[in-house]
């Protein structure tokens, strides 16, 4: 599995699966995709970098404790549903901003932050997993 | 003055919070720092006598949880008053005595801040008026009192006594709560002021009445439940002086008096509280003979005491009735006087075993005095609070009737046997023959003299204004217990004329009896403990090792650690789940058959797809077959994920893409982990099964996947109710700007939801990661390298 050609490509194919999660979970709102199915691209895309460098050098990439940005994530989809306490508006009504950039409109949303928290929270809980299961007699565990 | 009474209960508890602190920066001064708190208390206390004493009884009300009616009501009458008063007063002292006590103790602020929060229960438990706050005071003490007798916890005994004390006194606490929801449901107001007869009148008397009964039992250390209160004697002495003496093991005294005006005064009260309060008193006072421990002495007379203050409520007469009041008072004063005596005496001779000590008067004469005043109170002589306690027991029993003779027989022998171990206890320590000691002893601090020479002062000072006394105790006091006043008839005039004289002088005279024979009725009650040959106390741990035991067993056969027969389990679970439920409801008949054969044909149509759509059918088949017959563990996993895809495949195809991609998402991963975690393990060669296991294992599988099926059937046969989906499809983009369904309930509609699973998730994700981690701690001394390594053809790192 650990060939030389594997580990090549794997950073491309990270890199890849890295902006297409993030597609994916943009788009989520009008077309399938969302921050739950985002976040299992991006673990996936984590796992793969692990099997083709090992563990410690995907945490290195990561720069940040998997587990950590999952907690985050929990973090930023609570405080999204806060903001709409201030419009006096109950728990998690959602709030819509739209920014004229020109021609084209850019729709943001308290949803949109909430997916994204969604999105951490999967991708941090699942790559701890993998990267944990992946590191060998628990380094850095 | 309203919120005062609230402020009683509660500027304890903020104090306990603050107690660290003040330790840490008023060093050697916290105790008198601290004891500031109780005093102001007092003080504030000592204001309401004035209008208690006028006959009115005040209340202050902080609504808790108005929607069930429920508030925090405070209500100060006589009786609680006379309580609140002793808790405060005494616990002054005792916070005081506690700085000098434990002086370099490294957890001072600690026990200061457990002391402090202990009394603050304390107070709101004698001042509620609200059964429900009244429990949770109850259980505070409770709680409260396990971190004080457990505070040397590094010592077993300590630990032992705290749960013992815990354990007994939390059944009593689980009464009392069934008992106050049972008279919330008979009456309608937690509010005992607002109670009448209609408890007693009611069908669940005899329910009421005996949770309530538990309760006061096992906190007032009564037969049978008397044992936690010896054992809790590990607690440091200031903990036995406050606690064990003068506070929460009267706070079973405290609630019978005051459920007497609407639980007392029946035939099986009267019975239950004299008989076992008279058997608590004589069993109490022979344990105070056998033991030699100053300490333990003390444990057993309060043991005594208590079965005496429960035997008077019993009676219920008002001359009982006074009589309860002022031995409360007395019995606090002298009972916390001699324990502090007694800390003294162990502090600094170095030991409490009365049969070593001797002469000590000379040494310590200010304690000596403290402990003198103590025990004439203890034993009743005139000019102490204990004289006048001792003659009104006796004035409600001067009848002939055959039960008022047997209750006096038992008092007089009771308080007899006390006067017998408070002469042991004044004599052989302090006079006779200097005795070499472990410590050359010495007079205690200050700070440790205050308290039982203030206590045994206020005993003398009290006794020489009987008629005062009268007023500001008995009269409010009957009045709260009985509902009327009886008014003061203390006198200090001796009248040889009287009865109750005689009765005194005989009781003293017993006494001095029980106090030459001492050593002979030790002997005597030792070999009969010995013919006993077991306890409530050794009981109590067949108990709770029996417990331990059972729940031993129960855990070894359930969590018996085979994954094999969990998984069995659960499968055989789910099997049952799906198929019995709906044989029992007849949910298959639908399917089924009916009387002509010819229904099946009708039934079982060639389903009618595309080739592709077959194509599908045919991979997730071909993915099933491969899982059952690979060789070995890599492939089937592999050939799972073939299987999981083919569904995603299906998913796709039938109109559900999100579900599709997160299915394939989740069947990548799947592979991924399940492969990672078989490295660990032994990825080639699946294991050999025995041909049983294999008939099991394939039944089950078979049952629960039709079982599925056939429910899924049933589901689909019925007609879909697409009220809610056509709500979100119409809603969906108006509302939540979002043409994507799935996102837009996912994120806004049930965003909840959603927000209580992704921290779900986190915390799987947490809990797997700490399994792992001690997994990898636990094999510190790396395993062999498995043999499949060179098969798979690893490349060194």
């Amino acid at each position: 599995m650990n060939t030389i050609i594997f580990r090549t490509i794997a950073p491309l194919i990270v890199a890849i699966m890295l902006v297409f999660s993030a597609y994916v979970c943009l788009r989520g709102h009008n077309e399938p995709g969302g921050g739950f199915i985002g976040g299992l691209i991006a673990a996936s895309a984590i796992a793969v970098l692990g099997m083709a460098s090992g563990a410690q050098a995907a945490r290195r990439a990561l720069r940040l404790d998997p587990m950590a940005i999952a907690g985050f994530g929990v973090v930023i989809a609570g405080m999204s549903g806060l903001l709409s306490l201030f419009t006096g508006s109950p728990f998690m009504t959602s709030i819509w901003l739209h920014l004229e950039l020109g021609e084209t409109t850019v729709p943001i949303s308290t949803p949109m932050v909430f997916d994204i928290g969604v999105y951490l929270v999967v991708f941090g809980t699942i790559a701890t997993i993998a990267l944990a299961l992946e590191s060998d007699g628990g380094d850095g565990l | 003055m309203d919120a005062s009474i609230a402020l009683v209960a509660i500027a304890p508890f903020a104090a306990a919070a603050l107690a660290p602190l003040v330790q840490r920066i008023a060093r050697p001064f916290a105790g008198w720092v601290l004891a500031l708190v109780p005093a102001s208390l007092f003080m504030l206390l000592l204001r309401l006598v004035e209008p208690v004493m006028a006959g009115g009884a005040i209340s202050a009300r902080i609504g808790w949880v108005p929607a069930f009616d429920l508030d925090l009501s405070f209500m100060v009458d006589g009786l609680s008053l006379t309580f609140a008063l002793t808790i405060s007063g005494i616990g002054m002292l005792i916070v005081l005595y506690s700085g000098a006590y434990l002086k370099g103790h490294p957890h001072l602020g600690r026990f200061f801040m457990f002391l402090l929060a202990f009394m603050g229960a304390m107070l709101g438990l004698v001042l509620s008026d609200n059964l429900l706050a009244l429990f949770m005071f109850w259980e505070l003490t409770s709680v409260t009192s396990f971190l004080l007798i457990g505070f040397d916890h590094t010592r077993q005994a300590a630990r032992r006594g705290a749960i013992q004390a815990l354990v007994i006194t939390n059944i009593g606490g689980m009464g009392l709560l069934i008992g106050a929801i049972a008279v919330y449901q008979l009456t309608g107001t937690w509010d005992m002021s607002a109670l009448g007869g209609e408890v007693r009148s009611s069908g669940l008397y005899g329910l009421v009445l005996a949770v309530f009964l538990l309760a006061a039992f096992t906190k007032s250390a009564q037969l049978p439940f008397h044992f936690w209160l010896p054992n809790a004697m590990e607690a440091p002495t200031p903990v036995s002086a406050f606690l064990h003496s003068a506070t929460m093991v009267q706070g079973g005294v405290y609630l019978l008096a005051r459920t007497t005006p609407w639980l007392g005064n029946t035939q099986a009260w009267t019975l239950i509280l004299v008989c076992l309060g008279g058997a608590t008193l004589l069993w109490g006072a022979i344990g105070a003979i056998r033991q030699t421990d100053l300490k333990q002495m003390l444990a057993q007379t309060t043991i005594a005491s208590l079965g005496l203050s429960v035997l008077l409520l019993g009676l219920g007469t008002p001359a009982a009735i006074s009589a309860m009041l002022l031995y409360f008072v007395a019995h606090a004063l002298y009972k916390a006087g001699l324990f502090m005596v007694t800390g003294a005496v162990d502090h600094e001779a170095g030991t409490r075993d009365i049969t070593v000590l001797g002469g000590l008067a000379d040494s310590m004469p200010v304690t000596f005095i403290a402990a003198a005043l103590a025990c004439l109170a203890m034993i009743g002589l005139p000019l102490t609070l204990g004289y006048f306690a001792k003659e009104e027991m006796y004035l409600g029993l001067l009848s002939l009737q055959w039960p008022d003779i047997a209750t006096l027989a038992v008092l007089l022998v009771g308080n007899a046997m006390l006067a017998g171990v408070a002469m042991l206890i004044l004599i052989r320590p302090f006079l006779g023959p200097v005795l070499s000691t472990p410590k050359t002893a010495h007079e205690a601090p200050i700070a440790m003299l205050v308290g039982p020479i203030v206590l045994g002062a206020a005993g003398i000072v009290a006794s020489v204004m009987p008629d005062w006394l009268g007023l500001a105790l008995l009269e409010p006091g009957t009045l709260a217990v009985l509902g009327e006043a009886i008014s003061g008839h203390l006198s200090l005039a001796v009248d040889p004329t009287n009865p109750l004289l005689w009765l005194s002088v005989a009781t003293w005279a017993l006494g001095y009896l029980v106090y030459r024979q001492a050593a002979a009725l030790r002997t005597l009650s030792r070999r009969f403990e010995v013919a006993l040959g077991w306890t409530a106390d050794t009981a109590f741990d067949g108990a709770m090792f029996g417990l331990i035991r059972f729940s031993g067993a129960v855990t070894r056969l359930l969590h018996h650690g085979l994954l094999e027969i969990y998984l069995v389990t659960v499968f055989v679970m789910l099997a049952l789940a799906l198929v019995g439920p709906l044989l029992m409801l007849d949910g298959y008949a639908a399917l089924l058959p009916t009387a002509e054969l010819g229904n099946w044909s009708a039934k079982l149509t060639w389903p009618d797809l595309q080739v592709h759509e077959w194509g599908v059918i045919a991979l997730a088949l071909l993915g099933l077959g491969a899982v059952l017959f690979s060789a070995n563990r890599l492939v089937a996993i592999v050939a799972l994920g073939i299987q999981g895809t083919a569904v995603a495949l299906i998913f796709l195809l039938f109109g559900a893409p999100d579900l599709a991609f997160t299915q394939l998402m989740v069947e990548i991963l799947s592979v991924v982990i399940l492969a990672l975690v078989m490295t660990r393990l032994q990825l080639d060669e699946r294991d050999s099964r025995q041909f049983e296991d294999l008939a099991r294992d394939g039944t089950l599988a078979l049952v629960c996947g039709a079982g599925v099926s056939l429910f899924l059937m049933v589901i689909l046969s019925g007609s879909f109710d697409s009220r809610l989906s056509d709500l979100f499809a119409a809603t969906s983009v108006p509302i939540a700007h979002g043409h994507n369904i799935v996102n837009v309930i996912l994120v806004d509609y049930r965003g909840l939801d959603t927000l209580g699973e992704i921290s779900v998730v986190m915390g799987a994700g947490i809990a797997i990661m700490a399994l792992l981690r001690s997994r990898a701690r636990r094999t510190v001394p790396p395993a062999p390298t498995p043999i499949r390594a060179p098969r798979r053809g690893k490349v060194a790192p």
